[in-house]
């Protein structure tokens, strides 16, 4: 397996979603048994309709407080990947939620300063050093970035990918 | 630097010095408990699809408890299946039927101070009771563990609990769990909770066990009892020798905490939560018109020999109220026995109770004792979320086993303070 979807600076258009998004917003029990594909045309659809058809691959989500909270359904972070989102910056996640889309390949920030962020506009995020910098506005901020060993399996697609590819050069 | 309990043993497992609080780290795990749950019939396909086995035998407890005894095809082929996952990778440490995996581990000394232990079910957190890291995680990071031996963390915050004296007499470690959903609210993520104070120095194992277990209602990462002679005791009842460095497993007098709780053991009363959150309550006695369907003691959390003591207390020379039912799933067969050789079991069965097998059991609604619409039940157990224990509109309170038995008794919810005074 090449490198090819290795990326340490994502640049997307933001989206801003307020405190305590559930589970249930990014991934609705009813929409279960429907395929992947279809289960991310729902997600969020309770919060902001017009999300899932509209953010486009490396899009950048900013959340409030407690982001992800509810259960431990692992679909929530697998629609977020599916819709090819960048990353996700927000003031706090609920535990399981944050380590489900890490594993799913996704990079997490948590970033006190989400309240600053508007709608729409340009960030630039490295996630191994933690900087984040508003392109709209010019701010720039520094918060705890993620190791690179972590940001290895996230470049990998995530664990399953990672172990994958950990245990085929091995062999 | 300054070090809580919880960064010490994080700092260990991950090869360092010290760890700061919110860094990322990976740690070797020491002790990774899978459940017939979300273990082998989940992970095995996954060790297929990447063509590796298990990275250490001697590090994995393999444990069935949530499908036992079978109840239909689909438990009996999971338990055959997870039979057959510890015969292939030559899992010693497997336990079959003993009990529940939460309660086994203890019974078995498994658990030592300063261990880093990871676990594929939420009340994982309950091992913490013994001084060392242990929380739950999925099935994905699950089969992480079992591949690499290694799994990756955000060192967490550590809140300290302090309950401070003693405790009135029909009063349990369960009333304060539920009192501190309340207080503390089920949101402290990435948190650990420490508890401390002259009340749980004085407590027995199997009750810090509670305060820990129910760390993962409060939304935490994991819960923590500081080791002391108690805990080295309980390690040495199990056979097993406790670490030459066990009773140096705890935070630095001038380590940082981020916030410290104070409260007064001496004035609580019993709790219950009322469905459909452990949030959700408030005292017993606010509740008595409450008339119950189902008295249910069971589940790793509920349905240990201290607790089914409790429950004889109050039944002793009682019946169960012809109004409802009592279900006692006993939370392993050591409990069983000794609850046989100490006359406890005759108590209960005595007053009418009905001995179900040892396991997760009704508790996540996988066994024996599951409700009906619009059924009310009060419980042992640690969680009363919509439908966990039977159909959606059944009704679950929690509450310690002596309150349960009360209300058994009562046939409607009781303060279990009235039977025993």
């Amino acid at each position: 397996m090449s490198d090819t979807n290795a990326q340490q600076i994502i640049t997307g258009q933001v989206w801003v979603f307020g405190d305590e998004i559930n589970t249930d917003n990014m991934a609705p029990g009813i929409y279960f048994k429907e395929p992947m594909d279809v289960r991310a045309q729902h997600c969020l659809e309770a919060v902001d309709p017009d999300f899932a058809a509209n953010v486009k691959p490396s899009d950048i989500i900013v959340g409030g407080k407690n982001f992800g909270v509810g259960s431990a359904r692992e679909q929530a972070a697998m629609a977020f990947q599916y819709l090819g989102v960048g990353a996700i910056l927000a003031e706090s996640f609920s535990r399981i939620f944050y380590r489900n889309a890490i594993n799913f390949g996704l990079p997490l920030l948590i970033f006190p300063a989400a309240d600053e962020i508007e709608a729409g506009q340009l960030l630039e995020v490295d996630p191994v050093a933690g900087s984040v910098k508003n392109l709209t506005s010019g701010q720039a901020w520094q918060v705890e970035g993620i190791p690179e060993h972590l940001m290895e399996m996230i470049n990998a697609g995530g664990l399953m990918p990672w172990l994958a590819k950990k245990y085929a050069v091995n062999d | 630097m300054a070090q809580t309990l919880v960064q010490k043993i994080i700092a260990r497992a991950a090869g360092r010095e010290s760890v700061r609080t919110g860094e990322i780290v990976t740690c070797q795990v020491d002790l990774a408990l899978l459940l017939d749950s979300g273990g082998p019939r989940r992970i095995w396909p996954r060790l297929k699809e990447l063509g590796v086995g298990v990275w250490n035998p001697d590090k994995i407890v393999l444990m069935t408890d949530h499908f036992v005894p079978a109840v239909d095809p689909q438990s009996a082929a999971i338990l055959k299946l997870t039979r057959e996952f510890a015969a292939e990778f030559g899992i010693k440490k497997f336990f079959d039927m003993e009990g529940i995996g939460h309660v086994v581990l203890a019974e078995q000394g498994l658990l030592q101070p300063g261990m880093f232990c990871v676990g594929g079910d939420s009340h994982s957190t309950n091992g913490g009771a013994f001084g060392c890291y242990m929380a739950g995680f999925g099935a994905i990071e699950m089969t992480g563990v079992t591949v690499t031996g290694e799994i990756w963390l955000q060192v967490p915050e550590t809140i300290r609990v302090n309950w401070e004296g003693n405790i009135q007499r029909g009063v349990a470690a369960k009333d304060m769990s539920l009192y501190l959903c309340r207080e503390l609210g089920m949101a402290n993520a990435f948190r650990a909770i420490e508890f401390g104070g002259s009340t749980v120095a004085a407590m027995a194992m199997a009750e810090r066990m509670v305060l820990t277990n129910m760390a993962t209602e409060l939304g935490a990462e994991t819960g923590l009892v500081t080791p002391d002679e108690t805990t080295l005791a309980a390690i040495r009842a199990a056979g097993v020798e406790p670490a030459a460095d066990a009773l140096d497993w705890r935070s630095d007098a001038d380590a940082a905490f981020l916030a410290t709780h104070e409260f007064d053991a001496t004035s609580l009363i019993p709790q219950v939560a009322a469905p459909h959150k452990p949030s959700n309550g408030g005292p017993a006695d606010d509740y008595c018109s409450v008339q119950i369907d189902q008295a249910y003691i069971g589940a790793c959390v509920g349905a240990k020999l201290s607790d089914l003591h409790m429950v004889a207390e109050v039944l002793k020379g009682r019946k169960v109220s012809r109004a409802t039912r009592l279900l006692v799933a006993p939370s392993s067969k050591r409990t069983m026995a000794e609850a046989a050789a100490d006359g406890t079991l005759a108590t209960i069965v005595e007053a009418g109770a009905t001995l179900l097998p040892t396991g997760c059991g009704a508790c996540a609604g996988l066994g024996a004792g599951v409700l009906a619409e619009d059924e009310v039940c009060i419980s042992s157990t640690n969680r009363n979320f919509q439908g966990r224990m039977g159909a959606n509109s059944s009704q679950v309170y929690l509450a310690s086993p002596y309150t349960v038995a009360a209300s058994a008794v009562m046939g409607h919810i009781a303060d279990p303070r009235e039977l025993l005074f």
